[in-house]
């Protein structure tokens, strides 16, 4: 496959780029950190994406989804980093729609798919117990109970917990992990939000005694680590997709603060200490690009590979946001260390998103053991 | 893929099997096994034949028009052979500066005489060139270069001094920047000459670099005669032709040891040399180092593909040939340097085939700095691509 955007691919990349920069720009993000939003993002924007197709880009057409693939995903994901946008993408539309169509039984999909696309359940996938991400390290518990389950256990970084009206939990069982599907409000259930770095939404999630039923079972009993597994590559691409379009816009913003700030009678652009830096950080993103797209096509084909290359991609976007926002902060200077610029965000937020579901470090070893050393 | 490519495989692959020698279905291993072909080539017989099998039918240059001696084939049927090719491990026939470096310029720039006397000869590996940039005062500068040709009568004299002329020695053409025009503006007094280095006035000698070999010379012109018809494109416009090749020539430096295909990682020589404890490499330390290098190069690689795949769907994208060529040597002398070290003491041999190592690690520190070095083509990238001010 060409590693070029389709027609189709480029027509909702300039839609999402239109529709996240006039809906939902930095300002924006700015308006709910500062207003310490209750849910953290805002429900009518949600609405809007719904309607865009956005939350079921993922969903098949056959249930009420716009059904275009992971490329269109990281699209749509790589818009929402350049602009900071808050919203439940990644948990419900990428997280939650790639676990019931890899994993759902028919009834679980006809009853949950059409409610993500039309945005109306929200999801949380409640996977990490450990501060570093490693996902098969899983001490909840699943024992069977009555016709069902009863989970006991502490989850962590569970992104959009609070809100969350489903949480996907992975737990221990007596022949190996095993997910289900759990009502955000059963008894037991006890959650508690946690403000972090970024702003972005993530909440300790503790499971005390929580009946759930058979049916409840998500990809089967003791099949959950292969499906959690793919279930997180989804989230990964698009994470690399978002990473890409934080380091994009880092990268933009700094140039034209090069090409505008003076100092010694000349722009600061004009100076080659600062010309080879940029340089470089755009020879970086190209490569962080390249890996993604190859990412995202590789998850749209079924690829066997495709775990590799979104190890790939996730690793090397990762630390391409970095450099390029740390960059950004240190080219800007002075008032790159103030609140008032929007530079520090994408710091955060790179810091943030290479973290989750596993840094270039987590990502290296994984894709190493792949390749066989 | 349509009938005709398909029709067009299988011909390609039954002429590769039939017309292909045995010899040259294994790896390059050594120097001598690279052909360069020109007037005083030492091949092989199943080099030579491989040469003229593939020069006969255009497939040296599988692009070029065929009325210059190319195969005439569209970009779709150059990947069919390309892909035939290295399912049969072929060779490449024929390694030139006059394919990689003089034909796009002389396709673009050269005179229909010009055209109909050099890329034939090119093509079928007649005529070996080597590149008369550098001097001794214009490296990274090279527009000031001083080498002069005065116009006498029908005739250029030209006289002066080259540097870093690879295989000057080797080479039966060069393909030359003078300074025709000495009181116009640095840029524009550059002209651009082909000529025979057989000519009377021509001495080269070998420079012997840090890896021990020779590739480079340093090349003299003293009353030098080329026939004015010899000059590529307008006198005084050469600096536009010299770029224009230098792009070529920076993508061709950048990409060599990626499109090779073929080659191991340094992972897998690794695993080999220093063996696996349980499912990872012995040595952690050195496995994080590979790892962080893997991954750069593979998605260095998946750019290059990327940056073919936007040209061909006509996306065009700007100064990418500097951006390959900073990046992929960069890459490639990184590659030498943990090569090095997963090889230990053994890396540090200098004579007899184990010495091998040592001299290619020493070699690859070159590549950042020929055909325009790293920082010049970060220059390059800061102005042309980011249009950062100039300073």
């Amino acid at each position: 496959m060409a590693l070029v955007l389709t027609e189709e691919q480029a027509m909702i990349r300039d839609a999402a780029d239109g529709f996240f920069r006039d809906a939902a720009p930095p300002a924006a993000f700015r308006k709910l950190r500062d207003a310490k939003d209750a849910t953290g993002f805002d429900r009518d924007l949600w609405r809007q994406m719904a309607e865009q197709g956005f939350a079921g880009v993922l969903v098949p057409e056959a249930h009420g989804g716009a059904g275009l693939g992971f490329v269109a995903a990281g699209l749509i994901q790589e818009a929402v980093g350049r602009n900071l946008t808050l919203s439940p993408l990644l948990s419900t539309a990428i997280l939650a729609a790639s676990a019931l169509v890899a994993g759902g039984t028919e009834e679980q999909r006809a009853q949950y798919l059409p409610q993500i696309a039309s945005g109306e359940r929200l999801f949380a996938l409640a996977a990490d117990e450990q501060a570093r991400h490693a996902p098969h390290a899983i001490a909840t518990t699943a024992e069977a109970s009555g016709n069902g389950f009863k989970l006991n256990g502490c989850k962590t970084f569970v992104l959009d917990g609070h809100v969350a009206d489903t949480l996907i939990v992975a737990a221990r069982t007596d022949d190996g992990i095993t997910l289900f599907l759990v009502d955000a409000k059963a008894p037991g259930v006890a959650t508690e939000r946690t403000i972090m770095v970024d702003q972005r939404n993530a909440a300790e999630v503790t499971l005390t005694d929580v009946q759930v039923d058979g049916a409840d079972v998500l990809g089967g009993v003791g099949g959950g680590a292969a499906l959690l597994d793919r279930i997180l590559d989804a989230g990964r691409a698009c994470l690399a997709a978002e990473l890409l379009g934080v380091s994009q816009q880092s990268f933009d913003t700094t140039i034209d603060y090069l090409k505008q700030r003076e100092q010694f009678g000349q722009k600061i652009g004009s100076f080659q200490a600062l010309q080879h830096r940029a340089a470089h950080l755009f020879c970086e993103v190209e490569l962080a690009r390249s890996a993604t797209l190859r990412a995202l096509q590789a998850l749209d084909a079924g690829e066997d590979r495709a775990p590799m290359f979104v190890s790939l991609a996730k690793a090397k976007a990762g630390d391409v946001a970095k450099l390029a926002s740390n960059e950004g902060v240190q080219m800007h200077g002075g008032i790159g260390m103030t609140d008032d610029y929007d530079i520090g965000f994408y710091m955060k937020r790179a810091r943030a998103a290479g973290e989750t579901f596993g840094d270039a470090g987590f990502h290296g070893d994984r894709l190493a053991r792949l390749m066989g050393y | 893929m349509s009938d005709t490519l398909d029709a067009f495989r299988i011909e390609t692959r039954a002429w590769l099997e039939a017309n292909c020698p045995a010899e040259m279905r294994t790896p390059v291993a050594r120097d001598s096994d690279v052909c360069w072909g020109g007037r005083n080539a030492k091949l092989s017989g199943p080099q030579r034949a491989w040469l003229d099998a593939m020069g006969a039918k255009g497939w040296t240059v599988p692009e070029w028009p065929a009325a210059y001696g190319g195969g005439g084939l569209s970009k779709d049927e150059a990947k069919v052979l390309a892909s035939e090719m290295r399912r049969l491990g072929a060779r490449s026939p024929l390694s030139s500066f006059g394919i990689w470096m003089l034909g796009p310029a002389l396709l673009k720039y050269g005179s229909e005489a010009q055209k109909l006397e050099h890329l034939p000869k090119i093509a079928r590996g007649e005529i070996r060139w080597c590149q008369g940039y550098s001097e001794p005062g214009a490296g990274s500068d090279l527009a000031s270069l001083r080498t002069s040709a005065v116009l006498d009568g029908d005739e250029y004299v030209v006289n002066g001094q080259k540097v870093w002329t690879s295989y000057a020695d080797k080479a039966d053409w060069i393909f030359c920047l003078v300074r025709t025009h000495p009181d116009a503006p640095k840029h524009l007094g550059i002209s651009f000459l082909l000529f025979d280095m057989a000519s009377p006035g021509v001495t080269t000698s070998p420079i012997r670099l840090i890896s021990g070999a020779s590739p480079f010379c340093q090349t003299f012109f003293d009353d030098v005669r080329v026939p004015a018809a010899n000059l590529m494109g307008e006198a005084g416009k050469g600096w536009d032709i010299a770029k224009y090749l230098l792009t070529h020539e920076r993508e061709m430096i950048g990409a060599m040891d990626f499109s090779a295909g073929g080659r191991d990682s340094v992972s897998q020589i690794a695993a080999r040399t220093i063996g696996l404890d349980g499912e990872v490499l012995g040595d952690p330390i050195l496995r994080t180092d590979i790892v962080r290098h893997e991954i750069d190069a593979w998605a260095f690689g998946l750019t290059m593909e990327r940056v073919k795949d936007q040209a061909k769907a006509g996306q065009g994208v700007g100064a990418l040939s500097s951006m390959l060529k900073y990046y992929g040597t960069e890459l490639n002398k990184q590659r030498q340097e943990l090569l090095m070290s997963v090889g230990g003491s053994d890396s540090l041999q200098w004579e007899g085939d184990d010495g091998d190592q040592s001299r290619s690690w020493l070699r690859s520190r070159a590549n950042s700095i020929e055909g325009g070095t790293s920082e010049i083509n970060l220059n390059i990238i800061a102005k042309r691509v980011l249009q950062l001010p100039g300073a």
